[in-house]
């Protein structure tokens, strides 16, 4: 993996966004910089649009407007890449496939019901024990725990070392000693590759502790800025009420 | 073929004196790994109940082929097959429904079209063979087209098998990795349609889901990797496809429901090992 020491002008703009769903409008007006080497988190009520403009930023979903990568010169990245921890995974549990057929299939080789060369299993390996994972390769993918599994998506998620990392509620089943974990092991990567992370998260004292910039969005951007900053607005207190009262503890959903 | 027909007729079954038997024969060694590699992925994408709802419609495909007058009602099967497919993982994808009731809408709908245009038509008996399928009216020409979608599903399988399943582990991450998700899910469903359309003459409409279903479902009980999995469920379906049809051929029983309850004696074999393999 290649480090970025300076990330420049190395953005992500998103200028004027609109999702539509028949007569509805389910995202409007969204105007957002996301920076690079910055933890931005968004958040909303459900049904605010959260995951739509995850969905429109992966091109699962048809958007008005437009998403600009730059890279730290200024440049347009053309093809930008992007790595994605969804939500959850709700596949069937039984499907036998190896942890490592999974990492395969998802990095485009060889047909994974055909071979898996011997060289590509060695590069799964030194992913996955990026995250201290590699005793998982063998496993099949549908028996791990929520912790497990969320190493191995996080493994793959950022390799290759994406433009843009998307984390959507990345550590929903996961206890508290792991969800520290996660995101140690999140603004880790944030240091040491400087790549932008959108995190989506309902855990506003864990935003507090990690987030460099929240975003609070309702169909378009309501509030944005710091924790701390956006934690004050009205716009917040509309949403969530007032966090003081609720001590640091407390999350809200 | 001579030189095939002439390699079986060495076998020590007599079975393989006849032609008919040999071209079923033929047929089974074409149509198992064909629903087998097929079959992974609609048990993995748990399409069970959408294989089925396609091969019911066949009824209407083989009544608008009637009503258009042509002598092989395929033509109809395949288009129709193809036309639903994707019309219901259309409506599928807007989710106004679960899947099942939009499935089972389609379904219903489809054969009970098809049961009034072929009864309307002066008598729904000539067209029951379509139920229960007949592996022995198998012909050559038959046997050649079987072949070129076997060759055809094997090439997309090796093109496209790891963009399908991702898009059946996690849509969005599929997405994230630059997979055309819409394309990859279209492309298997029309896959689907084609292989239960042309294979329905042969196993009938009402045994052809389980043959795609049931070697896959008894080969998870028992593997872990995915490419176990796909090689056992490819032996899974020759060997219930050959020992139904010797079984049949010799019980003078319906080649393909005896295909099928050799598939279920595998599953139900399988099925208490599946512990270990958890």
């Amino acid at each position: 993996m290649q480090s970025h020491n300076h990330c420049g002008l190395c953005s992500i703009t998103l200028k004027n966004i609109q999702v539509t769903s028949g007569q509805d409008i389910l995202l409007d007006h969204i105007n957002l910089q996301l920076h690079c080497g910055e933890l931005t988190a968004l958040i909303g009520k459900n049904g605010a649009g959260k995951t739509t403009l995850l969905k429109a930023i992966l091109g699962e979903r048809p958007y008005q407007g437009e998403i600009i990568y730059m890279d730290h010169n200024g440049m347009p990245v053309t093809k930008p890449k992007i790595g994605y921890v969804p939500q959850q995974m709700d596949f069937d549990r039984s499907t036998p496939i190896r942890v490592e057929d999974f990492m395969a299939a998802a990095r485009g080789k060889a047909p994974v019901w055909w071979k898996i060369s011997k060289k590509e299993k060695v590069e799964i390996s030194n992913i996955l024990e990026d995250m201290d994972c590699a005793y998982l390769a063998k496993r099949r993918l549908g028996a791990l725990s929520g912790g497990e599994l969320q190493r191995v998506l996080l493994a793959l998620a950022t390799h290759p070392v994406p433009d843009l990392l998307i984390l959507d509620e990345p550590v929903s089943g996961v206890d508290m000693v792991g969800l520290d974990l996660f995101y140690h092991r999140v603004t880790q990567l944030r240091d040491r590759y400087h790549m932008a992370i959108l995190l989506v998260s309902h855990d506003l004292s864990l935003i507090r502790r990690y987030a460099d910039r929240v975003v609070l969005l309702d169909k378009t951007v309501i509030a944005q800025g710091d924790a701390e900053d956006v934690y004050q607005t009205d716009a917040f207190r509309s949403v969530f009420g007032y966090l003081e009262e609720k001590k640091e503890s407390e999350t809200c959903t | 073929m001579h030189v095939i027909y002439s390699w079986l007729e060495h076998l020590p079954f007599t079975m393989f004196q006849f032609d008919f038997m040999k071209n079923a024969f033929l047929a089974i060694l074409l149509i198992a790994p064909l629903f087998a590699l097929l079959g992974t992925m609609a048990v993995n994408n748990k399409m069970a109940f959408f294989s089925d709802a396609l091969g019911h419609s066949a009824f209407t495909g083989i009544g608008l082929g009637v009503l258009l007058g042509l002598d092989q009602p395929l033509i109809s099967m395949l288009a129709f097959g193809i036309f639903l497919s994707l019309v219901i993982t259309k409506v599928k994808a807007a989710n106004m429904a679960s899947s099942d009731t939009i499935i089972s809408v389609f379904a219903s709908a489809s054969m009970a079209l098809g049961i009034v245009i072929l009864a309307g038509n002066g008598g729904f008996s000539k067209y029951s063979a379509y139920l229960v399928g007949d592996i022995l009216t198998i012909t050559t020409s038959d046997l050649m087209l079987l072949l070129v979608v076997l060759v055809i599903v094997y090439v997309v399988w090796a093109l496209c098998y790891n963009q399908l399943l991702l898009v059946s582990i996690n849509r969005s991450l599929a997405a994230s990795r630059g997979v055309r998700v819409v394309l990859m899910e279209n492309i298997f469903v029309v896959l689907v349609a084609v292989a239960v359309m042309v294979s329905i003459r042969a196993i009938g409409i009402l045994m052809i889901n389980s043959l795609l279903i049931l070697p896959a479902a008894a080969a998870r009980n028992v593997t872990k990797s995915a490419r176990a999995y796909h090689w056992l469920t490819t032996i899974f379906g020759l060997l219930s496809g050959i020992v139904g049809l010797t079984v049949s051929y010799y019980g003078n029983t319906s080649g393909g429901a005896t295909m099928v309850l050799a598939a279920a004696v595998l599953f139900l074999v399988t099925y208490p090992l599946g512990k270990r393999f958890r």
